[in-house]
């Protein structure tokens, strides 16, 4: 009898009984490769756990309502290590989780995306940041919480266009990632109308990335390399593979700033950001795991996040209700970032505020006012719905 | 005695509305600025501990308390000599608080361990913590003082907790990131508005159901900048005001048919409001343009703007 009132009462779905009866178990796998990459600066040496611990965060505050929902949240993590199989690994993690959090290279994301497509799970690209995911290789079954390379281009180009800033001297990396965000970088040049007066392109030569040496030798190198340019504002690095980037600010032959993927730099989050009550979460997200966020921290916490926002909404753990609701006209998601987050529904890519961070202060967060947009300024940022060359299948 | 009479009453219509004292909260000044509702004039400003934002009389009107989020604690400061006099033992990073309708007992919010501190007034000590969700803030009691609610703005719930037992009975889910609740005078309704969300939820709290939703739609306004925070009702229950942040106006709403009859544009990002206590007028916090405006409640105009501290974000009138 008081297990029927019980149920009868969780299944309000307005109101939920504070004593709800066996909880529901909702799994969350998090898919990603073992190992961390190497930056140019120690300080931004990537953790270990980077990515996984936002999602541990957010499975901690999904847990917290869930206590009043009948809720539980779980985690498995698994890292691919070189040779495995990433398809096998996706399918055994897919076997509890209905839902999987993924920080993968853009081929793999496809084929685990291709491979889960018949099981019905839901995955969320936290990591990649390439444009052809939400493009022409755009899945129906992948919601992207990571920005894209044309978001964060836009983003920082709005901010610089806006500080009349528009003579950019761009200088590109040697390697594919470092030639898309240039290219990201020269389709914002176009629509904001900045110049890119230059651009020179840094070979990656190989070599150690730190040495008992030091800097004598950088700081040598810096000022030759960018000397004899045209008159520019600032200079846009592509550097995503850290090979150059975090050597240009204050080392350039002319005193300018540096934007792009050093100096100023345009990220989905930071550390750093404390507007709009985020303080409280960048505390619990310390007190958790005793180091500072990242972005990819952030949005792995956001899709989890994501996956508690509906299925408290929808009362429910299953993953086609939830799925349903997440894709839905009414789901948006709050991440601190003064607005709420919702979906573009063409290519499920996640709207937000970028942030543009300086390494110790958020310096100003993009879109910029002034740029108008008929559905959501958010769309400013990236590719817009008639560009757009998904087809979601 | 015509003539003393006479005097009497023409002595009566020139006086002046009767003065108030309000006290703003400046977030990020670190000062509590006191404003006389005769002059409207700051008459003097107070130094606090950090991050001060929620803050209220106390039920005698002796003290002011003011949650200083940054200092982990609610300090008191006496009204007559506008100093701070005391501290009260709050959890970490008080942000809102409400107190029962004898004046004894507090109950704050605590941002960042999710909990809410009961506090005995009186003795100035804390009686113990009520688990609640995620970013605990909002907080009001019923006024029979049963049913405290408490609003957590990451669980995007209203919890109703029995002040008795001290524990939750029912959780009511709204919209995202709810920051403010707020009952009728007459109990049927409890309000909360939904900042990210950007609508007040009615709720049936004897039912502990959502029971309707008051919507804002300004011409020219993109949906985003409109975002609910406080709320105030007036004494009858017919007339609501709403404040709608970075939207810079308030939304005067009929309480019965839950519409909104007019939106009075006031200073930038305003966050709370405090009424006069003859209701005459109502005072907004308008946190990014450092000023208070005054409305005329009867007449629905903003009549006065009033500079004050940094980033003003809560305010409270003498009773």
């Amino acid at each position: 009898m008081i297990r029927w009132l019980a149920g009868l009462i969780g299944f309000g779905l307005a109101a939920t009984s504070a004593l709800a009866a066996d909880p529901v178990t909702i799994g969350v796998g998090y898919l990603a490769i073992a190992g961390t990459r190497s930056t140019l600066s120690l300080v931004e040496q990537p953790a270990e756990n980077d990515g996984v611990a936002g999602a541990r965060l957010a499975i901690e505050d999904n847990n917290t309502t869930g206590k009043f929902t009948g809720q539980r949240f779980t985690l498995e993590e698994r890292r691919i290590k070189e040779g495995e199989d990433v398809v096998q690994a996706a399918t055994a993690l897919a076997e509890k989780n209905g839902f999987i959090i993924a920080d993968l290279p853009a081929d793999a994301l496809l084929k685990v995306a291709d491979a889960l497509r018949e099981r019905g799970t839901l995955l969320f690209n936290a990591g990649a940041i390439d444009e052809r995911l939400r493009e022409a290789d755009c899945r129906a079954n992948v919601i992207h919480t990571a920005p894209t390379r044309a978001m964060l281009a836009d983003a920082l180009g709005q901010y610089l266009v806006w500080k009349k800033w528009s003579r950019w001297l761009l200088v590109v990396g040697s390697h594919d990632e470092d030639r898309l965000f240039a290219d990201a970088i020269r389709r914002t040049a176009a629509r904001f109308g900045a110049k890119i007066v230059q651009e020179r392109t840094f070979e990656d030569k190989g070599g150690a990335r730190r040495t008992d040496s030091g800097v004598t030798q950088i700081q040598r190198q810096m000022p030759v390399f960018t000397q004899q340019a045209p008159a520019y504002d600032v200079l846009v690095a592509a550097d995503e593979s850290e090979v150059f980037g975090a050597y240009l600010p204050y080392r350039t032959w002319d005193p300018r700033p540096v934007a792009g993927s050093a100096g100023l730099v345009p990220r989905s989050w930071d550390a750093s950001q404390d507007q709009w009550g985020a303080i409280q979460m960048q505390n619990r997200f310390i007190k958790l795991n005793s180091r500072r966020i990242t972005a990819l921290d952030m949005q792995a916490w956001t899709a989890v996040r994501m996956i508690g926002e509906a299925t408290s909404r929808t009362n429910s753990g299953e993953v086609k209700k939830v799925t349903d609701f997440i894709k839905g006209p009414d789901f948006s998601v709050a991440a601190f970032k003064g607005t709420r987050l919702t979906l573009r529904d063409w290519n499920w890519q996640l709207r937000q505020p970028i942030l543009l961070v300086d390494g110790r202060m958020v310096v100003s967060v993009s879109p910029q006012e002034g740029f108008l947009h008929q559905v959501s300024e958010l769309d400013t940022l990236g590719y817009d719905r008639p560009e757009s060359k998904c087809k979601l299948k | 005695m015509f003539g003393a009479a006479l005097l009497a009453a023409l002595a009566l219509a020139a006086a002046p509305a009767h003065a108030f004292i309000a006290y703003v909260s400046n977030e990020k000044s670190n000062t509590v600025s006191v404003i006389d509702t005769d002059s409207w004039t700051v008459t003097k400003t107070i130094k606090v501990g950090q991050r001060p934002r929620g803050i209220d009389f106390t039920r005698d009107g002796k003290f002011v308390m003011v949650a200083v989020g940054d200092d982990d604690t609610i300090q008191v400061i006496d009204a007559k000599t506008q100093s701070v006099v005391d501290s009260l033992p709050s959890g970490p990073d008080p942000e809102l608080f409400a107190q029962d309708a004898a004046g004894k007992i507090l109950y704050v919010a605590n941002e960042n361990d999710n909990t809410v501190t009961v506090i005995d007034l009186e003795k100035r000590a804390r009686l113990g913590d009520i688990q609640v969700g995620v970013e605990p803030e909002g907080m009001t009691i019923s006024p029979d003082g049963k049913t405290l609610i408490n609003t957590s703005e990451t669980t995007n719930m209203a919890h109703f907790i029995d002040t008795s037992s001290r524990q939750i009975v029912a959780n009511v889910l709204v919209d995202a990131r709810p920051r403010f609740a707020e009952y009728k005078h007459d109990s049927s309704e409890v309000w909360v508005s939904s900042e990210i969300g950007g609508t007040v939820s009615i709720i049936d709290p004897k039912k502990h159901e959502v029971i309707g939703k008051v919507t804002f739609e300004i011409p020219g306004l993109r949906k985003e900048a409109i975002q609910p925070v406080g709320i105030g009702m007036t004494k009858d229950d017919k007339t609501a005001f709403v404040a709608l942040g970075p939207a810079n106006r308030i939304a005067v709403v009929d309480v019965a048919s839950r519409k909104v009859t007019k939106y009075l544009l006031v200073g930038q990002r305003v966050w709370h409001m405090a009424f006069t206590p003859d209701e005459k007028h109502l005072l907004t916090t308008n946190g990014v343009s450092n000023d208070v405006s005054v409305i005329d409640v009867a007449a629905q105009k903003v009549i006065k703007t009033i500079q004050v501290g940094e980033l003003p974000w809560g305010v409270t009138i003498a009773p």
